[in-house]
């Protein structure tokens, strides 16, 4: 197989399904996960395909190269991706397809490479294995592959491990080995979900470009419509495995039929006023810290926090938002510097904490399931800082957990039950009630939405917007995500590299002139727009 | 210097630690035992003088401090001292240094733990790599199935078996090794086969699951998934993406069992008669022989140390990131 005899018109239909029903197994039963989806795809095109977590669009990803997860079966419908029946075909007919003429790049690139070999042996080890090109030949294609994605020394850049190259790099190379051998296809599978706005960037254009140069087609799965705006000619929304709606890409942002569609994007159309105050709860002072007395990663860090006004500390990953948290809540304790609370200093380290201290700062993490103890109620979950800071016990207890539960908008049913019977909403629900629980004056909450859907980030931050009305309560509230600072700020702390690069109301940091890292942080928002990434690019030269 | 060198060096420090702490284990378990040889030795009867004496010729009436720095004096200077038996008391002094007492059974054990150890080890890889290659099969289970039979057994009953089959309805193989000295490695091989086959049985099962075990564990990660999706055949998603990840847990597996090898095996030399350490050693505690026995329970700890050594050095130069760096 020479690389240009399957090669057919720009305009031909490539990949064609129809009526494709897949099934999961959870539960000790077969559920249907895909109800039915028609999906066609011509050559050189590539299709968005967009939905929120278990819309069951990796899924369909993946049937689209024939290849069903384990715990998943394709139960019905047909697969055509170029004369091939892929429904049909044995292991080996598919083997043959797969890594040469249709290729696939994962979420997580850090998972998907092998930690063992070289990155330019996994680069052509599709090509070599499939007998397309000689080893010198696919070797020296990648290093040029490597060059037009931007990667750092290109040259050389193959000899090193996977985990010797940064995230963003990884996702690039992962994308140079799928194009090794040419593809006629690529699924992208959520390619930039793991990486922060500014890297995002650079790995969409170099994405776009490479599939536009190669006349390759793509499905592009994703759940940020911003994202597949810039990449996608044409869009389909998926939910619940069933096709919601499909229309070219420009049609969809600026006239979508469907409601369920203009929910995508709930979370920016939620803007609070902004309060501003001079009552400073919480302050940090000239914090320097370092974990384990090496390498400092916070530097001269100011932070002044109002009573009932929320702060968003906003960054890339590696600038110091959680480490700066750590600090304020005692877990490391700061080289120099200190921590003010309602103007008296708090203890550096959290074992020398009073209760009453630790009572006032509370904290929700990001990942909720792993917050919680598995193996506790809910009820056991709220009720243990209800005993440790009240002493709370018996009916009474009983009765707070209860209003607690009202209080996030749980009902009673919810009492008994164990995180693993919760959605990632509703887990993240008790942990607020967990933080409430203590009553605090401060609740610091790190990227306590970034695992969730949009239209569940919308309402636990509409759930913590009301909280914070009713109960004055403070929030640091540290995030990558620009979207949520617009919804849930009040002051907006920018950090680059472990220090502060400005700090300010809402209205005035997120308006020009900002300072170099913020226009740069603002301006790789992903915007509703096909022409975003184009005139960024241009614009940025 | 490869920061490699460094962790190596460091581990091997480490390793003469322990042993220092074994030796004070060891001498003061010895301490703890009942009777002593003297008594052992000379019997009720003996006078307080000739018992005494005795003491006194073997450096028994020392305190008990002084004896083990002695001992661990010698020990590092090469010498393992001299054996309680056959001393000038009891006669004639026909007492032999304990490294020539050791010398030629370790030789022994070795050969016969190195015999068991070729066949074994690349049995169990080949056997796990091929089970988790074809897991849920009947080969999957049929391989699972014979190996846990076999470890289930007491290695006697395997032995008398093998002894039954192959010595004794089938004469192929001889069910005594008496090996000496003087024994040709051909002739040494042919009379070791029945022990080391016995021991080979033993330990396959635990090598062989925990091989297949290993890599049916990597077989979820993302990184297999995408060598399937990149079209890389069955086999070598096994061999080349999922082995490569999985050498770190099977080494400590393998190296537990190679050590089991050279200090568990008394069993089986009783059964063929086998001239091997683990007899001198139980030879030795019954008749309180101390400086043998320490020196055998000394070689035993450094066996388990050395060999869980490069079992740690294999999970590190197997481990990319601790082989490079950032």
């Amino acid at each position: 197989m020479t690389t240009d005899t399957h090669k057919g018109k720009k305009g031909d239909v490539l990949l064609e399904m129809k009526n494709i029903t897949i099934d999961g197994f959870s539960d000790e039963k077969w559920h249907p996960i895909i109800k039915g989806v028609d999906l066609t795809l011509k050559r050189g095109e590539v299709m968005g395909l967009i939905g929120e977590s278990g819309a069951g669009k990796s899924t369909l990803g993946l049937a689209a190269m024939g290849f069903a997860r384990p715990g998943c079966k394709i139960t019905g419908g047909s697969i055509d991706f170029d004369g091939h029946d892929l429904i049909n075909a044995t292991e080996d007919e598919l083997r043959a397809l797969w890594g040469t003429r249709i290729a696939y790049v994962a979420q997580s690139a850090a998972a998907s490479f092998n930690p063992a070999h070289r990155l330019l042996d996994q680069t052509v080890e599709s090509t070599l294995d499939g007998g397309l090109q000689t080893a010198n030949a696919a070797q020296s294609d990648a290093r040029e592959l490597y060059a037009s994605l931007q990667l750092p020394d290109p040259d050389n850049i193959g000899d090193r491990y996977p985990h010797q190259v940064s995230g963003g790099q990884l996702q690039r190379m992962m994308t140079a080995m799928a194009m090794s051998s040419r593809p006629d296809l690529i699924i992208f599978d959520e390619p930039t979900t793991a990486l922060d706005v500014t890297t995002q960037v650079e790995v969409l254009v170099a994405m776009r470009d490479i599939v536009e140069r190669f006349n390759t087609a793509a499905i592009y799965i994703t759940h940020d419509l911003a994202v597949v705006a810039q990449m996608a000619d044409f869009i389909k929304v998926l939910r619940y495995g069933e096709e919601v709606e499909e229309a070219e890409t420009r049609q969809m942002l600026s006239a979508p039929t469907e409601d369920y569609t203009k929910s995508l994007w709930s979370v920016r159309a939620l803007e609070k006023p902004e309060n501003i105050s001079n009552d400073t709860v919480l302050e940090i002072k000239n914090v320097d810290a370092a974990y384990a007395g090496t390498v400092k990663v916070l530097h001269d860090v100011n932070i002044k926090i109002a009573r009932g006004t929320t702060v968003a500390v906003v960054g890339e990953s590696g600038s110091g938002k959680s480490t700066t948290a750590r600090v304020i809540t005692g877990l490391l304790p700061p080289l120099t510097g200190e921590t003010l609370f309602n103007g008296e200093p708090l203890p550096p380290a959290l074992k020398d904490r009073s209760k009453d201290q630790l009572q006032r700062i509370q904290m929700i993490y990001q990942m909720a399931d792993t917050a919680m103890n598995p193996r506790q109620t809910v009820a056991e979950i709220i009720g243990r800082p209800l005993e440790f800071y009240h002493g709370l016990r018996g009916r009474k207890k009983q009765d707070r957990i209860l209003e607690l539960l009202e209080m996030i908008e749980l009902d009673q049913t919810f009492y008994d039950r164990l995180p693993s019977e919760l959605s990632g909403g509703q887990k993240q629900r008790v942990c607020i009630a967990r933080a409430l629980a203590a009553e605090p004056e401060v609740i610091i909450c790190d990227e306590v939405t970034s695992a969730l859907d949009q239209i569940v980030q919308e309402g636990i931050l509409r759930l913590l917007l009301r909280l914070q009305k009713e109960y004055n309560i403070t929030y640091l509230f540290i995030t990558h995500d620009i979207a949520v600072v617009q919804a849930i700020s009040d002051e907006i702390v920018v950090m680059y590299q472990g220090g502060v690069v400005e700090q300010g109301p809402k209205s005035v940091v997120m308006s020009p002139p900002h300072p170099d890292y913020t226009q740069l942080l603002l301006s790789s928002v992903p915007e509703m727009d096909p022409d975003w990434l184009s005139n960024l690019v241009d614009g940025r030269g | 210097m490869h920061p490699i060198l460094g962790t190596i060096l460091q581990r091997l420090l480490l390793g003469l630690i322990t042993l220092f702490f074994v030796s004070l284990i060891i001498f003061s378990a010895i301490e703890f035992l009942p009777g002593d040889f003297t008594q052992a030795v000379l019997g009720q009867a003996a006078t307080e003088e000739t018992v005494a004496a005795f003491r006194r010729e073997l450096g028994l009436d020392q305190p008990a401090y002084l004896r083990y720095f002695n001992w661990v004096g010698s020990v590092m200077t090469g010498d393992l001292g001299t054996s309680f038996s056959g001393r000038a008391s009891s006669g004639v002094d026909r007492s032999r240094a304990v490294v020539d007492l050791i010398a030629p059974r370790l030789w022994n054990t070795l050969f016969l733990a190195g015999m068991a150890g070729i066949v074994a080890v690349p049995l169990a890889l080949f056997l796990g790599v091929t089970a988790a290659l074809y897991r849920n099969t009947m080969y999957d289970r049929t391989v699972n199935a014979a190996t846990l039979t076999t470890i289930s057994f007491p290695e006697f009953f395997v032995a008398y078996l093998l002894i039954l089959f192959f010595a004794s309805l089938w004469p192929v193989f001889p069910s005594l090794a008496n090996v000496n000295a003087d024994t040709p490695f051909m002739e040494r091989v042919y009379k070791c086969a029945l022990p080391a086959l016995t021991l080979t049985l033993v330990i396959v099962a635990h090598m062989m699951r925990m091989t297949r075990a290993a890599i049916i564990n990597l077989l979820a990660s993302p990184y297999i998934e995408m060598a399937k999706l990149k079209g890389v055949s069955r086999t070598r998603v096994i061999l080349r993406h999922a082995l490569p990840n999985a050498w770190a847990p099977i080494a400590t597996v393998i190296a537990f069992n190679l050590a089991y090898l050279v200090v568990g095996v008394v069993v089986v030399e009783v059964v063929f008669v086998y001239p091997g350490i683990g007899q001198l050693m139980v030879d030795a505690v019954t008749t309180r022989d101390i400086p043998v026995v320490q020196a055998c329970a000394l070689i035993f700890a450094a066996t388990y140390i050395i060999l869980n050594l490069i079992a740690d050095i294999i999970g590190i130069v197997t481990n990319p990131r601790l082989l490079h760096p950032r």
